[in-house]
C-alpha cells in the first residue's frame, strides 16, 4: 500500500510539470547517506532517461551518445547511492530517443542500465538494455598493433565473459576487460 | 572430413578431431609423397617479415608435390611501400594462385586476409598472436617422438609472454589432458588470459621461475627464444636474453625420454652440446616442417581428404 502511495504522488508530481527528481548525495563520512544534503536533478518533458549505469561509466555514456553536442537539455549525475547496484549514475537526455545502435553501445558499458523513453514528463516506455554475445564495430581494440589499428576494417569483438566484461579481438584474439574498452 | 577451401588461421579454429585427421594426413604424406599431387597449383607467399624455415619449408613443399610459387621475401619491394592496404594485396593476390601464405607483423592480418580472399588463405605468422603450420608441426614432433599426446607433461621455457608458438600449442595440447609447467620470470609469464582457459578446461598447470624445480616430471620440454624483436624496451631484453640455458648439466636430472624442442632460431638457450644427445628434437622438429606443409596444402587445395 505504502508504496502505492509514493508512485501516485510521483505522477502528481510529474503532471504538475515542475517535479525535481531527487538523489540523496553519497557523503563518505557518512556510508549510509543519512546526511540531508541533496541534489536535484531536472525532470525532463521529452527524451530519454537512462539510468542505473554503474558511476565508472556514466561518462562512457555520455560519450556514446555524443552528448556534447546535444543542443537539448542535459543532465548527468554520478556516484549516486542505489540499492541494487550500489552507486550508479543518471544520464537524462532531452529532446531524444535512442537509436539501437547506441542502446547496443550503452550494453557494452553498462549492462545492467534501463533506458526510459519519456513523453510528456511520464515514463512511456522502459527498456532494460541487453548484454549482446558479439560486438559490431563498436569497440577499438586495445592491441596497438591489431591490424583493426592499422587498416580500414570493422571492428568485432565475441563476449567471453559478461560479468565482468572480458571480450576477445576476432582479429588479433587478444582479450580485454571493462577498463581497456574504449568506443569507437 | 574435407579442408577443401579452409583457410587455416588460428589453432584454436580447429577441433580436436580435426587436429587428429590433419596429423593422420600429415603421416601419410610423410610415409608415401606423391610427387605430383600439386601439379598446376600455384602458391603465392607473401612474407610481409623475415622468415627463413616456413617460408622455405612451404617453398619445398610446394615444389617437390609438383606446384608451383610466386610472392615475395619482404614488404620492401611490394605496393605495401605505396601505401596499399593489406586488403587491397589480397584481392590482387587471389587472382594470381590457388592459396595464399601470408607472415604479417600485425596480429589479426591473417583473418583479414582471409576474408578479403576467396582462395585459401594459411597464416604463416601474425605478430604474436598465432602461428598455426608450427603448432601442428609441434604437435606431430610430440606425436612422433612420444608416440603419444595424450597425458604428456610438458614444459615451456622462455619467453611465454610473447611467444606465439607457445600460446599456440598451449591451445592445441589442452585436448589431449596434459600437465603444464611454465618456467619464465614473472615479467615474461604466461598471460593470464590463458591460465583462465586453461583453469576452466581443468588442466593442471605449474608456474615457476626456477628452471630445475620440475626437470624430474617433464615428457617435453618446449624452449623459446627470448624474442628481442618483441621488446619494446632494449634493457628489459638485456635483463632477460640469457636467463636459461639447457646445458648438460641440466640433463642430469631429467626422465631418459625427456625430449628438448624448440621452434628455431635459437640463440644462446640450448647450449650445441646438448645437439648430439638423445635429448634433443628440435632439428628433427624442423625437419617435419615439409610433411606437415605439404599436407595442409594439399588438404586446402583439395587434393587429399
Amino acid at each position: 500500500m505504502g508504496r502505492k502511495k509514493i508512485k501516485k504522488k510521483g505522477v502528481r508530481k510529474n503532471r504538475r510539470s515542475r517535479e525535481k527528481i531527487k538523489a540523496k548525495k553519497i557523503d563518505p563520512s557518512s556510508p549510509k547517506s543519512e546526511s540531508k544534503k541533496e541534489l536535484t536533478i531536472s525532470a525532463i518533458d521529452d527524451g530519454t532517461v537512462i539510468d542505473h549505469i554503474p558511476s565508472d561509466a556514466t561518462f562512457k555514456v555520455a560519450d556514446i551518445l555524443r552528448l556534447e553536442k546535444h543542443d537539448g537539455v542535459v543532465s548527468i549525475a554520478t556516484n549516486l547511492h542505489s540499492k541494487s547496484v550500489g552507486s550508479k549514475g543518471i544520464v537524462k537526455v532531452g529532446g531524444k530517443s535512442l537509436t539501437q545502435d547506441e542502446v547496443n553501445k550503452i550494453a557494452i558499458v553498462a549492462p545492467d542500465a534501463t533506458v526510459n523513453i519519456i513523453t510528456n514528463y511520464n515514463v512511456k516506455e522502459k527498456i532494460k538494455v541487453k548484454s549482446p554475445d558479439f560486438i559490431d564495430n563498436v569497440v577499438k581494440c586495445s592491441n596497438p598493433v591489431c591490424i583493426t589499428n592499422n587498416e580500414q576494417v570493422n571492428t568485432k569483438f565475441y563476449v567471453v565473459k559478461k560479468d565482468p566484461l572480458k571480450i576477445r579481438c576476432h582479429y588479433c584474439e587478444r582479450n580485454m576487460g571493462k577498463e581497456d574498452i574504449q568506443i569507437i | 572430413m574435407d579442408f577443401k577451401n579452409r583457410d587455416i588461421i588460428s589453432i584454436n579454429d580447429f577441433s580436436k578431431e580435426e587436429l587428429l585427421h590433419i596429423l593422420k594426413v600429415v603421416k601419410q604424406i610423410e610415409n608415401k609423397p606423391k610427387n605430383n599431387l600439386l601439379k598446376g597449383k600455384l602458391l603465392a607467399t607473401l612474407f610481409f617479415e623475415p622468415s627463413t624455415r616456413t617460408r622455405l619449408s612451404f617453398i619445398s613443399a610446394m615444389e617437390q608435390l609438383g606446384g608451383e610459387v610466386l610472392g615475395f621475401a619482404d614488404s620492401e619491394s611490394t605496393s605495401r611501400q605505396k601505401g596499399e592496404s593489406l586488403w587491397d594485396t589480397i584481392r590482387m593476390t587471389e587472382q594470381y594462385a590457388d592459396a595464399i601464405i601470408i607472415r604479417h607483423p600485425l596480429e589479426g592480418s591473417g583473418r583479414l586476409a582471409a576474408e578479403a580472399a576467396s582462395i585459401p588463405v594459411i597464416n604463416g605468422g601474425d605478430g604474436s598472436n598465432q602461428h598455426p603450420t608450427q603448432t601442428i608441426l609441434d604437435m606431430y614432433t610430440i606425436l612422433k617422438t612420444k608416440g603419444k599426446l595424450e597425458n604428456l607433461h610438458v614444459g615451456f621455457v622462455g619467453d611465454l609472454k610473447y611467444g606465439r608458438t607457445v600460446h599456440s600449442l598451449v591451445m592445441a595440447l589442452s585436448h589431449f589432458s596434459p600437465t603444464f609447467y611454465f618456467i619464465a620470470p614473472d615479467a615474461l609469464q604466461i598471460p593470464e588470459s590463458y591460465l583462465d582457459e586453461l583453469f576452466q578446461k581443468k588442466i593442471e598447470y605449474n608456474k615457476t621461475s626456477d628452471l630445475t624445480r620440475f626437470s624430474r616430471e617433464l615428457d617435453i620440454l618446449y624452449v623459446t627464444r627470448i624474442q628481442k624483436e618483441r621488446f619494446p624496451d632494449p634493457l628489459e631484453y638485456e635483463k632477460f636474453k640469457d636467463v636459461y640455458t639447457i646445458n648438460k648439466s641440466f640433463l642430469q636430472n631429467v626422465k631418459k625420454d625427456l625430449k628438448i624442442m624448440h621452434p628455431l632460431p635459437r640463440v644462446s638457450e640450448i647450449d650445441k652440446s646438448v645437439d648430439a644427445t638423445q635429448h634433443a628434437a628440435y632439428f628433427e622438429q624442423a625437419a617435419f616442417g615439409i610433411p606437415v606443409r605439404k599436407a595442409l596444402l594439399a588438404l586446402v587445395l583439395g587434393k587429399v581428404k
